[in-house]
């Protein structure tokens, strides 16, 4: 389990290193001058070397990447070129919006799935069966934003019974929430409903069930623990489903997160904060697979001996 | 083949799925014929008296936008960009996961292990932002918006077609052909690829689902195709401030995005369950 656990996390380093690598030359080989925007548009071109200069954009790139890894390391990313301020504390005071944001949303995803996918699963072919496949499909088929603009229309604008934009209250929560999580909520719940129909046909349940226990706690306490191996590894891999759909998220609802900040840094190629950004999300990404992969072994003890 | 077509047209769902992509196509190919007004037109009684966009009416079916252009006809020439990314990127990125897992699953090694730890490496990134930023900073156009896609894109295919050859590779056929004397080029050509077209099909046709979306979504965002060429999400696009005042303007191309996605899904979900030899005989 130990060796497991190091080869594992030394794997996620060197993945984290790649997406470095991989983003720092992306962004230096677009055709983008990061220097001539910040200098402004009447810059001289003596005044865009000036700039060049004090970005430190004219080091050869060998030192400026060996710059930005040595700084990574220190959890250092670097000093915004437009906001003037370091990027981890520009990150930091966002991030927590963010992962509000996700933690909510994933809340959402997992009690509709959840619930949906257990009753689906017990009440195969009926209602709410049909209802779990349709919605599992218009869940990957709609476009965030509309479903977004959508949910801002009928209950901000029309019912007002939630703010149309902002942050700081419960009830502005709610609505982006709920556009993070509705979607994903189908897959989820075909997900519980498939395991569920397996653990259900096993002989330890019609045991459980001769034994006399009702139907709830059979389901509940003998079923539901085996069936939601496969939600612990979905939310471990949504994460980095979720740092995506996070800039869309919070561009319509004027969250002020993360990915509102990247957003903004795309617009004036604030190349640091890109890279900031970046990295947090992929670290998220990779410490929500480590974690899918580390709570299995936790939950069944099949994988724990293999 | 015809098997399939009929087990397709059998299922009511996927029956109207493959009726949806055939009117998007043909709506995107007969655009100029179809369409009541050229799509940056503004006639004179576009808008209204106060200047607002007309709602969906008898001279402009599905109204008008903030420009007093007709949504209908933007629509259906927005058809061809979004139809036209949907495929070529898709295509793109399958084209590209099939070739780096095949070389990858049957040379394996050295290579085939280099290969797959940097598709672990793509798969830690945030594929919507990296698309965001690479449209952003490439001043996008139509082909830029499809080859952004189609980057961020194969890595899933990859990975499925590794696993596939990988499995094949080692099967007695293949040894047994090897044995005849058969080389890569061959085995390759002949014995591996005719068992990977079952994924190429399902993929190509429910790839161009998640294209149309990240399409939309960056054109949306104001990153993808640039007006005044109308794509699907531009449309939103350009009018998302007035989504209260005109509601259509945003809803109805958000459903066209919806049913086109959900089509794409649908028939490759269908395609997967007959093309599948595994799923075969199963209920």
């Amino acid at each position: 389990m130990a060796v497991l656990l190091a080869q594992r996390l030394l794997q996620s380093i060197a993945v984290l290193f790649g997406v470095a690598i991989v983003t720092f030359l992306l962004l230096h080989y677009l055709p983008a001058d990061p220097a001539a925007l910040v200098a402004g548009r009447s810059a001289t071109a003596q005044m865009i070397a000036n700039v060049r200069h004090q970005l430190g954009l004219d080091l050869p790139l060998p030192l400026q990447f060996w710059n930005y890894i040595s700084g990574l390391v220190h959890a250092n990313l670097g000093r915004s070129y437009v906001q003037r301020s370091e990027v981890a504390t520009l990150v930091a005071a966002r991030l927590p919006a963010t992962l509000v944001l996700m933690a909510c949303g994933i809340l959402v995803e997992v009690a509709l799935g959840l619930t949906l996918g257990v009753i689906a699963a017990l009440r195969r072919n009926g209602f709410i069966d049909r209802m779990v496949m349709t919605l599992a499909f218009i869940g990957v088929s709609s476009p965030q934003f509309v479903v977004a603009l959508l949910l801002l229309y009928v209950f901000a604008a029309q019912l007002s019974w939630f703010p149309m934009s902002g942050y700081g209250t419960p009830a502005h929560v709610v609505l982006p929430a709920l556009t993070l999580g509705l979607l994903g909520a189908g897959w989820y719940a075909r997900m519980v409903r498939s395991a569920m129909i397996d653990v259900l046909n096993q002989d330890y349940i019609r045991t459980a069930r001769a034994k006399g226990l009702s139907g709830s706690r059979v389901v509940l306490r003998h079923a539901l623990p085996n069936a939601l191996l496969p939600i612990v590894a979905m939310i471990g891999i949504d994460i980095g489903q979720f740092m995506g759909g996070v800039v869309v998220v919070e561009a319509v609802y004027g969250w002020p997160g993360i990915g509102q900040l990247a957003w903004q840094a795309i617009q004036q190629t604030d190349v640091p904060i890109i890279m900031g950004v970046t990295m947090v999300s992929s670290l998220a990404i990779v410490l929500g697979n480590l974690l899918a992969d580390l709570v299995a072994p936790l939950l069944d003890p099949k994988i724990r001996i293999r | 083949m015809k098997r399939i077509a009929s087990e397709l047209v059998r299922r009511p769902s996927t029956c109207l799925a493959l009726l949806v992509i055939g009117i998007v196509a043909l709506a995107a190919v007969l655009a100029p014929w179809l369409a009541p007004f050229s799509p940056d037109a503004q006639p004179f009684d576009g808008l209204s008296t106060e200047g607002a966009p007309l709602p969906p009416g008898s001279e402009y079916w599905l109204g008008t936008d903030t420009l007093g252009r007709d949504l209908l006809s933007r629509l259906l020439y927005g058809a061809r960009t979004s139809l036209v990314i949907g495929v070529v990127a898709n295509g793109v990125a399958v084209l590209i996961g099939m070739i780096v897992g095949v070389v990858a699953g049957y040379l394996g090694g050295v290579i085939g292990n280099v290969v797959m730890r940097f598709t672990d490496l793509m798969m830690a990134f945030p594929a919507l932002l990296l698309a965001i930023v690479l449209a952003a900073l490439l001043r996008p156009s139509l082909w830029i918006v499809a080859l952004v896609i189609a980057l961020v894109n194969w890595v899933q295919v990859a990975r499925i077609v590794f696993t596939e050859t990988r499995a094949l590779a080692e099967r007695d056929f293949i040894l047994a052909e090897r044995s005849l004397g058969a080389g890569n080029v061959r085995i390759l050509v002949r014995h591996i690829a005719p068992h990977l077209l079952p994924t190429a099909i399902v993929w190509g046709t429910l790839g161009i689902a998640t294209t149309v979306l990240i399409e939309a979504t960056l054109s949306f965002l104001g990153v993808g195709v640039q007006p005044p060429q109308p794509s699907w999400g531009n449309i939103i696009y350009e009018s998302q401030s007035y989504f209260q005042s005109a509601p259509w303007l945003v809803f109805i191309p958000g459903a066209v995005i919806l049913a086109t996605a959900l089509s794409f899904n649908l028939v490759g979900d269908a395609l997967r369950d007959l093309l599948d030899p595994t799923q075969r005989g199963r209920g």
